[in-house]
């Protein structure tokens, strides 16, 4: 077998490894070269070995401390925008309208909010959320509630979850809606013809249908939740006390608060890699339900 | 099982009261299926033969007319209420459950004692060998497999009135598909069933059915035998769509007995003296014509192809600016490019604005 030595695929492949090399492999190095030592500024670094790593997973070292409360509170999050937004986004894909002028009207309104910049909406729900001038702050204090999402634990994080949930469930029902659309008709007129009732219809043709959407809309929602920063920063900055500080939060605050980069390193590395195994198993789990879902040809 | 009766049925997808002809989907119809029948609906893409089915099954509500059911009017009942099995074109099974929960499904929503189901679904099971993949899941099964589990979902239910069958052989591999057939014939022999099947392709409409009824353009031109369609098509249209190659349909002038065509005069069987007003055409099947020798007093035209079939050679025969397929007969080889056509008188029939004519046979001529 001879097989035709081109070597041309070089010159169309290295310009983007250097890209990327550039803008991704070297500034990785950079954080795991500071992850391994320890600086006092003036550039003298000194050998630090896993000692960063060590004090990180200790929960009774300050470090530890602070990574292992708000990686609890950035799960918390995640499950809490998880079980909101994945229900609620099935719910608005259903009621959604299947023809006529109304989807198009429907699309447009169900994707506004997923244009809006992250510090944008952190300053929207902001200023919707101050008891003296936000129309929400202010109209929940005068029915009775005494909202201030300042001082109150509960306040902020009810804020920051229905922030999220107001940004992204758009998100999960426009990608469940085109799982539903992708239907024919001819599922629901079987469905109708064995007398199937409309849950009998949701959970036989519907959710099975929107399986594989759904899988996507769970790993997106879980990663952007996971990483989110911009807008509780921008809301809460963290506040009250450490209650919405997340991990991008913490992290920034060490980093560039306190200028510990060796301490900073290790944990955008453990960070990184949380991030990394969760989207592996995801993509493993993904992969697996499709293959088992591939018909066998032949096999009758 | 029963009876179905069309009363003056028409849909049109459009909403309104004064609707132009042209805007009905499905023109107004009357016929009568009977019970145990086997029919098949017959005609090209956007016939509206799918609009009649789902007529029929209450997928979509007509227009105007009625439909009953062994007498009871149905027209207002919804799909679930009507015992209706349908098949679609593709398989329609549900994802997530076995073949035996798919073919439980229909009974479970009923809600029928799970010891009837699982009886119920054991005979059906066994009836389409469906029994060693009972718990499998549907998915994994192929195209055939699954039109077998979409039809067993109708069989279930021992109070289905009709099975509907919409173009179900669509996806099958080919050598599965004459399989498949013989099994549905099977079964409406052993079940004594009304199916109502549709289909754009003659071969399984015409092997399938007893009465076939081809639709075009939004009516029903003719319901008969196959053997009807094939020697007395009642419109041009069951001529040429029928057959293959498909029936002669050339324009003629008609006068008593015989009939003028491309200059040519061609005897006739019947006699035809009050003949509409209308584009007069004559219409015979190439079967019954035969290319011959020329010869005087015959029909002389130019032979421009000659296709094999196989056990049958047709010719392209060109008579002045018309052209007839034509029976080549066995053995014989043309002598250069003139040739001579023979008609059957008998077989020839005479058409109206593409409507048959009745001529008067008095005196019968074979």
């Amino acid at each position: 077998m001879d097989k035709v030595v081109n070597q041309k695929a070089w010159f169309l492949v290295l310009p983007v490894f250097a890209i990327v090399a550039f803008s991704a492999i070297l500034p990785l190095m950079t954080v795991v070269n500071y992850s391994v030592q320890d600086t006092f500024g003036n550039n003298q670094f000194f050998w630090n070995g896993v000692g960063w790593f060590k004090e990180l997973l200790d929960p009774s070292s300050d470090l530890g401390g602070r990574f292992f409360a708000s990686l609890w509170r950035n799960l918390a999050f995640s499950a809490i925008i998880l079980a909101i937004e994945v229900p609620l986004g099935i719910v608005v894909a259903l009621a959604m309208p299947r023809h006529g002028w109304s989807v198009a009207f429907c699309l447009v309104i169900m994707a506004l909010p997923l244009l809006i910049p992250w510090n944008v909406v952190g300053t929207i729900w902001q200023i919707f959320g101050r008891p003296d001038i936000g129309l929400m702050g202010y109209t929940l204090n005068h029915l009775g509630f005494n909202y201030n999402y300042v001082s109150n634990e509960f306040d902020a994080w009810a804020t920051v979850v229905v922030m999220d949930v107001w940004h992204w469930t758009s998100l999960v029902a426009l990608l469940c809606y085109a799982g539903l659309k992708s239907i024919p008709d001819a599922y629901y007129q079987a469905a109708q013809i064995d007398g199937a009732s409309r849950w009998a219809v949701f959970k036989a043709i519907q959710l099975p249908k929107m399986h594989r959407v759904l899988l996507i809309a769970v790993l997106l929602r879980f990663m952007d939740s996971f990483m989110i920063y911009t807008e509780p920063f921008v809301v809460t900055g963290g506040g009250p006390g450490n209650s919405t500080t997340f991990i991008s939060i913490e992290l920034v605050k060490i980093a560039l608060g306190q200028f510990d980069l060796g301490k900073a390193a290790a944990l955008s590395i453990v960070y990184n890699l949380i991030i990394i195994i969760v989207c592996w198993v995801f993509y493993t789990v993904m992969t697996n339900a499709g293959a088992e879902r591939r018909p066998a040809e032949g096999s009758v | 099982m029963a009876r179905i009766d069309l009363v003056d049925l028409a849909h049109s997808y459009l909403v309104g009261d004064d609707l132009p002809p042209q805007a009905y989907a499905l023109k107004p119809v009357s016929m009568t299926w009977r019970q145990g029948g086997a029919y098949a609906l017959l005609g090209p893409s956007g016939c509206g033969k799918t609009t009649l089915l789902n007529i029929i099954s209450g997928i979509v509500t007509p227009s105007r007319g009625k439909i009953l059911f062994d007498g009871r009017d149905v027209t207002e009942l919804s799909t679930r209420d009507r015992n209706i099995a349908q098949v679609f074109q593709f398989p329609v099974i549900y994802d997530t459950m076995t073949v035996r929960e798919n073919l439980a499904f229909p009974l479970k929503n009923r809600g029928v004692p799970k010891a009837d189901i699982a009886k119920r679904v054991a005979e059906i099971a066994d009836l389409l060998d469906l029994t060693p993949n009972l718990n499998r899941k549907a998915t994994r099964l192929t195209a055939d497999a699954k039109q077998k589990i979409s039809l067993g979902r109708g069989l279930v239910r021992n109070d289905v009135a009709a099975i509907l069958f919409d173009e179900p052989l669509t996806v099958i591999d080919p050598h599965l598909k004459w399989e498949l057939r013989s099994k549905l014939k099977a079964l409406h022999r052993a079940l004594d069933l009304t199916m109502i099947y549709v289909t754009h392709d003659q071969t399984e409409a015409l092997t399938f059915a007893d009465t076939v009824v081809v639709m075009h353009d939004g009516r029903v031109v003719q319901s008969g035998t196959p053997e009807e369609l094939f020697e007395r098509p009642a419109h041009t249209f069951v001529g040429y769509f029928i057959g293959s190659p498909g029936m002669n349909v050339v324009p003629a002038e008609v006068k008593g007995r015989e009939a003028l065509v491309a200059g040519h005069r061609v005897p006739l069987a019947r006699s035809y003296d009050k003949l509409p007003a209308g584009k007069i055409e004559i219409g015979v099947r190439p079967e019954f014509v035969h290319v011959a020798a020329s010869a005087p007093g015959l029909v002389t035209g130019r032979i421009e192809r000659i296709d094999d079939l196989g056990r049958i050679r047709f010719a392209s025969v060109r008579v002045g600016d018309v052209k007839f397929a034509a029976r080549v007969p066995d053995g014989f080889s043309p002598s250069g490019d003139e040739v001579a056509l023979r008609f059957e008188p008998s077989r020839i029939h005479v058409y109206a604005d593409s409507e048959i004519v009745e001529g008067s046979s008095l005196e019968q001529v074979a």
